[in-house]
This record gives C-alpha cells, sequence and structure tokens, in this order.
C-alpha cells in the first residue's frame, strides 16, 4: 500500500496546488489582513507604543508573520471541506491509492501557500522600513521555525477540515488563532500587561516563537526561548497529527 | 479482455446488515451479480443503495454479513476490492477547478497507469468531451460532469463499476447520455451495479433488477420475472399520446452531443 506513497502524494499535490494558482485570491487574502494590521500597527497606534525598539515594524514583524499562518491555515480546512463534501474525497478513498496520501497532498500545498504568503508579507514589511542584520543561517533558522509551525497549524486545520458540517464552521477555528498573538509579545512587551493576562501571555506558544523569531532577527541570543518555541511548535504538531489521523481513520474505516 | 466464465458472481452480498446509531439501514440484503451483466438496485430514497454501494466499495464497514467482489472480501482485502473497482458516486466527483483533461490524467496517474496523457485523450474522444477537455469542469453542463465522472471511473478498465443514482439531477438528454456509456460498458465485458429511483431507468439498462425496500430486498429478477409477478396483461385501448419528454426530445432533437445551435420553433398561430 504504501509503496505508491510518494507517487500518489505528488500526484495529489499537483492537483491542490492547480487550484492555489488557479484562485490566486486566496493566498492574496491570506496576505491582505496580516499587512492591514501591520499598516494599522505601524502608522496609527505604533507611535504611541513603547516597544523598547527603535524601529516598531522591526518588532512587529514575527507576530504579523504568525497571524499570516494562522489565517492562511483557515483555507487548507476549506479545501479540504470542500473535497468532502463533493464527494470526490470518496472518489479517491475507493481507489487503490496509499490512504494518508489524501492528508498530506492538503497538508503540503497548504506549506507552500502559506510560505508564498510570508514572502510577501516579508517584502511589504521590508518597504516599510524593516532591516535586519540576520545572514543567511538566521534566515534559515527562522525559516525553519516558520515551516515548522504552518505544519503544526495545518494538522491542526485538518481536523475541522474533515468534520466540519458547513464551510463557514470548517474555516471558524482559525479566528482564536488570529487573536492569541494579541495576547502575547507580539504587539507590546508582556510587562506591561496585567497580572493573570500576563502570566497567559508569557506562557503561551507564540510568546515564545515571537521572542524566538525576534531575536533571530536582531542577531540577539535567542536563549531558552527557541527551545521552548520548537517544543511548543513539535509538541502541537505532534498532538495535532495524531488527532488529524484518529479523525481520518474513523471516516474512512 | 478475457472473460472470467468460471470465477463465479462478480459480487456476491450475503447477509448484510447496517445501522446508523438507532437507524437500522440495511437489515439483511442477499444478492448476487453475474459477470459482465448490469444490475439495478431499484428503491425510493432511504432504502438504503447508497449505503450497500459504499460498503461494496469499501469506505464503509458492514456490522454483520460478508460481501465480496471479484472474488475478493470486502472487508478484509480491501486493497484487491479497491484495484479491481470504480465509484460513480450519488455527485459527479469531479474536479471542478481542474478541466476535464487534468481529471482524467490525475485518476490516470492515481491509477499508477503509463502515459495518463494517451488515456485521457482516448477516453475525452469516446465520451464526446474532446472539445471541452481543455476548459474548467466549472463551465460544463450537468450531462457532460457526469459523462466525465463515468469516464474518470473506466480509467484502468476496472471489472466492476458502481454507479450510485447516475442520472439523478439530469435533463432528458443527460439521462440518454449516461444510459449510452453505461451500455457501452457493459458491451465491454464490466460488470455494472447501478443504483436508481427511476423505474425506467432499471427497465431500459438492467439484464437483473433488485427491488430494495426498507432495508431489504423484496423482489430480484429479470424485467420478464418481475412482470410475471403481476396478472397477466390485458389489451387495453389507449390512445397514444406524446409525453412531453418525447416532445422536448424531439423538438431539441438532441440524442447525446450538446449542439449549441439553437432551432427555435415557436407552436401556435402563424400569421
Amino acid at each position: 500500500m504504501t509503496t505508491h506513497f510518494f507517487d500518489d502524494t505528488t500526484a495529489l499535490t499537483g492537483r491542490s496546488l492547480r487550484h492555489i494558482t488557479r484562485s490566486l485570491d486566496t493566498i492574496i487574502t491570506t496576505a491582505v489582513t496580516p499587512i492591514a494590521m501591520m499598516l494599522l500597527f505601524v502608522y496609527v497606534f505604533g507611535g504611541a507604543i513603547n516597544s523598547g525598539s527603535d524601529s516598531y515594524v522591526n518588532y512587529l514583524l514575527p507576530g504579523i508573520l504568525i497571524i499570516t499562518i494562522a489565517s492562511g491555515i483557515s483555507y487548507t480546512a476549506f479545501r479540504l471541506f470542500l473535497d468532502m463534501k463533493s464527494g470526490i474525497f470518496e472518489r479517491f478513498q475507493s481507489m487503490p491509492i496509499a490512504r494518508s496520501s489524501v492528508l498530506w497532498a492538503h497538508v503540503l500545498t497548504s506549506l507552500v501557500a502559506n510560505l508564498v504568503s510570508l514572502v510577501v508579507v516579508v517584502l511589504v514589511a521590508v518597504l516599510m522600513g524593516f532591516r535586519s542584520p540576520a545572514g543567511v543561517l538566521t534566515w534559515l533558522a527562522v525559516a525553519g521555525i516558520l515551516i515548522l509551525f504552518t505544519l503544526a497549524l495545518t494538522w491542526m486545520a485538518v481536523i475541522p477540515g474533515l468534520t466540519a458540517k458547513t464551510a463557514d464552521g470548517a474555516g471558524a477555528f482559525s479566528y482564536p488563532l488570529i487573536f492569541l498573538p494579541f495576547i502575547s509579545s507580539a504587539f507590546v512587551p508582556t510587562d506591561t500587561m496585567s497580572g493573570p493576562v500576563r502570566a497567559f501571555a508569557e506562557n503561551q506558544p507564540v510568546t515564545s516563537i515571537v521572542n524566538a523569531l525576534r531575536n533571530l532577527f536582531t542577531q540577539q541570543p535567542v536563549g531558552t526561548d527557541i527551545w521552548i518555541a520548537l517544543a511548543w511548535c513539535v509538541g502541537i504538531l505532534i498532538v495535532a497529527y495524531t488527532f488529524a489521523m484518529v479523525t481520518y481513520r474513523r471516516l474512512t474505516s | 479482455m478475457v472473460m472470467d466464465v468460471d470465477k463465479g458472481p462478480a459480487i456476491q452480498v450475503q447477509g448484510m446488515e447496517k445501522s446508523y446509531k438507532e437507524l437500522q439501514a440495511l437489515r439483511g440484503v442477499d444478492f448476487d451479480v453475474g459477470p459482465g451483466s448490469i444490475f439495478a438496485l431499484l428503491g425510493s430514497n432511504g432504502a438504503g443503495k447508497t449505503t450497500i454501494v459504499k460498503i461494496l466499495s469499501t469506505l464503509l464497514r458492514a456490522d454483520a454479513g460478508t460481501a465480496s467482489v471479484n472474488g475478493f472480501d470486502v472487508a478484509t482485502q480491501a486493497g484487491d476490492v479497491r484495484e479491481s473497482i470504480s465509484l460513480t458516486g450519488q455527485f459527479a466527483a469531479v474536479d471542478e477547478i481542474l478541466s476535464g483533461r487534468e481529471n482524467l490524467v490525475l485518476v490516470a496517474r492515481l491509477r499508477h497507469l503509463e502515459d495518463p496523457g494517451t488515456i485521457a485523450d482516448d477516453l475525452l474522444g469516446r465520451f464526446v468531451l474532446t472539445d471541452a477537455g481543455a476548459r474548467r469542469v466549472a463551465t460544463y453542463s450537468g450531462g457532460m460532469r457526469r459523462r466525465l465522472d463515468i469516464a474518470m471511473s473506466l480509467i484502468g478498465n476496472p471489472q466492476v463499476i458502481f454507479l450510485d443514482e447516475p442520472t439523478t439531477g439530469l435533463d432528458p438528454q443527460g439521462r440518454i447520455e449516461v444510459w449510452q456509456a453505461v451500455k457501452e460498458l457493459a458491451g465491454h465485458g464490466t460488470t455494472v451495479l447501478l443504483t436508481t429511483q427511476y423505474l425506467d431507468e432499471a427497465e431500459q439498462l438492467a439484464d437483473r433488477i433488485a427491488i430494495l425496500h426498507e432495508g431489504r430486498i423484496i423482489v430480484n429478477g429479470t424485467l420478464t420475472e418481475l412482470k410475471q409477478l403481476l396478472p397477466p396483461a390485458k389489451v387495453e385501448y389507449v390512445e397514444k399520446q406524446p409525453t412531453l419528454e418525447d416532445v422536448f426530445l424531439a423538438i431539441v432533437g438532441d440524442n447525446g452531443k450538446d449542439s449549441d445551435a439553437g432551432n427555435d420553433r415557436s407552436v401556435g398561430m402563424d400569421e
């Protein structure tokens, strides 16, 4: 059964990538919201926010990247939901193909689409004055963390994609994820927040990921943040993957 | 293609039961389908037709009973069953964003066949879709979609094809197009199990007809056998009026192809 896993995954990934190249609006929509937020925070609120950094766009970008991924993966859930509803999913399931290829194709497509959106957002940030002394290796580290985070959230998105009853339901789970960065160090330093909120902000995954990315961008020592960030990403990835696979098996056995 | 004469039935179902929570969808279904024949499962909505098709195509597990397709057990040899079958579900399972040709190439690749492009082009020709092949499926009519759907099912020459309500929601022309495609299939030696709620469809296509009612098969036989269940025919004089369908098809003057040439006719007073 697994002998064709790579062929089947390649064929199916090619299919869903075509969906993206033929409706570029999904990539644009994914990038527009974070870009609008970035403009709003840098040019409207930014002047009043004391981030302790000389350039607010430099401070803000890591959080904006997290928001980009969180809104991007809702399309993965949506596309999977459409496959489930249209009957093409059943067609694939009744064919002699490697069964998990159907999910992997959506996950890989999500990764490609999100990377394109992230590049667009970074380019806009550069136009707005974002600068980093980081070299190639540091950028690779940044890319690695973002890819890991995208994979973790994408596997999470697979679950509502498989189980949702309506298209709105399939995408709705991403709203809390989009707002998670607001209660983190993404927009303002956590030490200005009040007691319980601060405790939450300092111990949720977005803060450690944002801090790790920010330290990489500014060439500061990454400290323990990067390990906490990686632990969160891998942990979410494993839990989400397991639940997604259990859900998938239950649906297809 | 080699005719397998001694291999026994292409589909064999014995004592199949399936419940969804409280609802008992199938209450012990038995039937056999001979190789190369067209078998129609006739029943109203909710009779359990789709459940049977889903179990036979390995998408669902039965609660009880045994079923085999092409000699393979659907529960324990699901992989072999999937190699032998093709499913055309209740709603045309085609990719709307891809073109017709891309849909066919995708399925050929997923069946691990050599030269998917040639296979796709052959099928486009066979199903009168060559001109539309490069267009996105979203622009296709219902009949064209169904034809593409069935064409996708033929890739890799599966021995057994399941067609779940292949003409539901189609206009009369689309229906005739699909019927022609199904007849052609059986002509090539493929075993076809089709479900339908239209009596004339079963009458037109099937070698054997089973009537499924409330999760049980209550009658199973050829059309002639089924007709003998009723009292012998009486001869009555009935004026044969054309049905609206006859009128429609005569005016549209079509038997399968999508013609764009409109012949405007108006019925009524000529000046």
